[in-house]
């Protein structure tokens, strides 16, 4: 650090004229965006994070219904077979009965199956809950494809009420011949009515 | 001439009483705010460690659970955003303008709005506890400081003042950021060209630059924290179809800089008191400010690190892995220079070389525990075990907090005028060092046997290593209480008067300046050749 310093004091530079003043703004105003840049990227992440998860499977994110011309066509492999599972959970402040019709099927990739949870409210007052599905192991959940599902959707179950929910999907053909078997599972939430 | 002189006077007066500091846009005064706010919650933090460690003397219950919880929180919040993060802005607020040998900070009104966010921050964090006894609400935040959903989002009236502290001294620190980049850009003396820029003004332009980068996110997260909480949104509750997940990556793109942004400053002042008492010029320059680029970039790339648990994908995991160990290779670097600094210097041991010499010691082996962390096989064991506890104590006391109290040291005869008392601050280190080691030791021990971290009671054959480990935490804290009587000392006007140059092997612009200096420095810039 051998830096020389010259302390007698040269008129060079005097204090902050106009100039430089303009000068300290511009570089506020560029930092400045590039906070609320940062700020906004931040939200971005959302997004982002959700179609990563989608793209990928991630978190077992299964991505949505397809449509039903998308299986015209659509051969079952009959060479190979793939167990899917079924559980189910109701989260606290439910006071449902929730359990699938089974607890496993043995299915072709490629072939179209309907199964069905049951719900029942026992209790004496109708309760709103939502289904969240998710697909373990993550790298299989976009290989699961829905063509029908009671996901995502707020269902109000009056009192002493029993309902069939309908589950109709297929496992794609071009799962990796690896995954033997898929756990499919569905959870209730309650929807607590925001005021 | 005589009439230049005439006004250098009178600039030289200032107001008197607490108008002086309530209104102040003097770097100067501005830092000594820092530095005296973050040495209130230094001990404010520190007596909640001797209650989290009192708690643990012995496996009993004394507080609620739901209390501990709370007081672990704080500590956390008040130790990170309160005590540390001025610390270094303070310091930079006093040196950076003297080093650069500028006049001021370049916007000092928002420099003066920059401290006085972090008061009313620090009282929203310690407030509910307050009202607890009040009967309002039931106290402070209690879900760790990582805030993590969904105990963040169905947590009570303590979570919503701890995100409006964030908000506070999220304002604060980016606008001390801002202030710092455009001064160091423009306010440069003659011929100060970046690369002659002393080392510690390089480190705090990086992380002036990752604290622009990363805290907005944290920001809009707790943004979002704030929405799913009262305005029925759901980005981080599954029962909507959000992720819990999501927060842990919103707050540790956040988190994982941070602990740069806390270890920076100090790596960037210990090549300046390595250099001194070894009176050898520093080794490395370049190679240490292109160690700086590599930790800032690398820190915003590796943040899943702290998620490894949490379910990620094997390919994803191997990622974070790999990307968190390349950065102890720059880490590395800074360690390699500041070992051949001193290599056959004419090395004496005055208080601020012993604390950089123990910083180099203490964060040494919170980097190398922090390798193993860094492991995804071999985290999945000491995730969230006193393992860890140990290892970021080791990394964020024995980095940040001892290179504090080493530029305190360094620059307190620099900034007062007066030589604080050696012999006490050789008892603070010696202290401070084996109060720090018999804390944190039985902790790595703990983590291994399996004790979790954030549990008021543990089994009982973790009793014997937890009792020792509360003993070095008396000794810690108490250790403290000499560096605030050491200070107030000195403050005042006890001690011989220092030199311009303070210490023998002191460079740069600053120890050009009278000790201590006037109220305003280098109005005419000086020109380096």
């Amino acid at each position: 650090m051998d830096r020389h310093v010259d302390s007698g004091r040269t008129p060079s530079a005097g204090p902050a004229g106009p100039t430089e003043g303009g000068h300290h703004r511009r570089v506020t105003f560029i930092l400045a965006v590039v906070v609320l840049g940062f700020f906004g990227f931040g939200f971005a992440l959302v997004p982002l994070y959700n179609s990563f998860c989608k793209l990928t499977g991630l978190n077992g994110k299964t991505g949505g219904p397809v449509e039903a011309s998308a299986v015209v066509g659509m051969k079952a492999d009959r060479a190979r077979e793939v167990k899917v599972g079924f559980t189910s959970t109701v989260m606290p402040g439910l006071n449902w009965r929730f359990k699938p019709l089974h607890n496993y099927i043995v299915v072709h990739p490629g072939a179209v199956t309907r199964t069905s949870y049951l719900v029942s409210n026992p209790s004496n007052h109708a309760e709103t809950g939502q289904a969240i599905m998710s697909v373990v192991p993550g790298r299989a959940a976009r290989y699961f494809k829905k063509l029908e599902c009671f996901c995502f959707h707020q269902e109000t179950i009056k009192a002493g009420e029993s309902r069939n929910m309908r589950l109709v999907f297929f496992v794609s053909p071009h799962i990796p011949k690896d995954v033997r078997s898929i756990i499919v599972s569905y959870a209730f939430f309650p929807v607590k009515k925001h005021t | 001439m005589n009439a230049a002189h005439a006004h250098d006077a009178h600039h030289d007066e200032h107001p008197s009483g607490m108008t002086r500091w309530l209104f102040t846009t003097n770097h100067k005064d501005i830092g000594r705010l820092y530095i005296g706010f973050s040495i209130i919650m230094f001990l404010v933090g520190g007596i909640l460690a001797m209650l989290i460690r009192t708690e643990l003397l012995k496996p009993q219950l004394l507080f609620s659970p739901e209390l501990y919880n709370q007081i672990i929180t704080v500590h956390g919040l008040v130790m990170v955003f309160a005590a540390v993060m001025p610390a270094t802005t303070g310091l930079a607020n006093y040196l950076i303008p003297m080093m650069i040998g500028a006049p001021d900070m370049a916007l000092p009104r928002l420099n003066n709005w920059g401290f006085w966010l972090l008061p009313p921050a620090a009282v929203l964090l310690v407030m509910p506890f307050i009202l607890m006894l009040f009967g309002i609400g039931n106290g402070a935040i209690d879900t760790g400081w990582t805030m993590y959903a969904p105990l963040s989002v169905q947590g009570g009236l303590g979570v919503d003042f701890a995100i409006f502290a964030v908000y506070l001294m999220g304002a604060s620190s980016l606008l001390s950021s801002i202030n710092i980049i455009v001064t160091i850009f423009n306010m440069r003396a003659p011929g100060m060209t970046m690369m002659k820029m002393p080392i510690f003004v390089w480190s705090w332009l990086i992380t002036a630059f990752l604290l622009i980068a990363v805290f907005p996110p944290l920001v809009a997260g707790v943004t979002m924290l704030l929405a799913d909480r009262h305005f029925g949104t759901h980005f981080f509750n599954a029962a909507g179809g959000g992720d819990p997940v999501l927060w842990e990556h919103l707050f540790w793109f956040f988190g994982h800089p941070e602990v740069y942004i806390l270890l920076l400053p100090t790596t960037g002042i210990m090549p300046h008191i390595l250099s001194t008492f070894s009176r050898k010029p520093v080794y490395g320059y370049k190679a240490q400010v292109y160690s700086f680029w590599a930790i800032g970039v690398l820190s915003v790339v590796v943040w899943a690190h702290h998620m490894f648990t949490s379910g990620m994908p094997v390919a994803a995991q191997l990622y974070f892995m790999y990307a968190t160990m390349a950065i102890s290779i720059p880490v590395a670097i800074l360690f390699f220079c500041w070992f051949a600094t001193i290599w056959q210097g004419s090395m004496t041991f005055e208080t601020p070389m012993l604390f950089a010499l123990g910083y180099i010691v203490l964060f040494g082996v919170g980097g190398l525990t922090g390798l193993i962390l860094s492991d995804a096989v071999a985290d999945q064991q000491y995730h969230n075990s006193y393992f860890l506890v140990a290892h970021f104590h080791y990394a964020l006391f024995g980095g940040p907090v001892m290179g504090i109290i080493a530029a305190t040291y360094y620059y307190l005869p620099k900034i007062t005028g007066r030589m604080y008392n050696e012999t006490l601050g050789k008892w603070h280190f010696w202290q401070t060092l084996i109060g720090f080691n018999l804390t944190f030791i039985p902790q790595f021990f703990l983590g291994i046997a399996g004790m979790p971290r954030r549990i008021p009671d543990y089994a009982l054959q973790f009793a014997h290593l937890n009792m020792l480990s509360s003993v070095g935490a008396y000794i810690l804290g108490s250790a403290q209480l000499l560096l605030v009587y050491n200070l107030i000392q000195v403050m005042r006007g006890v001690g011989k008067k220092a030199t311009t140059q303070v210490w023998e092997g002191a460079q740069g612009l600053e120890f050009t300046l009278p000790s201590p200096p006037p109220y305003h420095t280098f109005e005419t810039q000086p020109v380096i050749q």
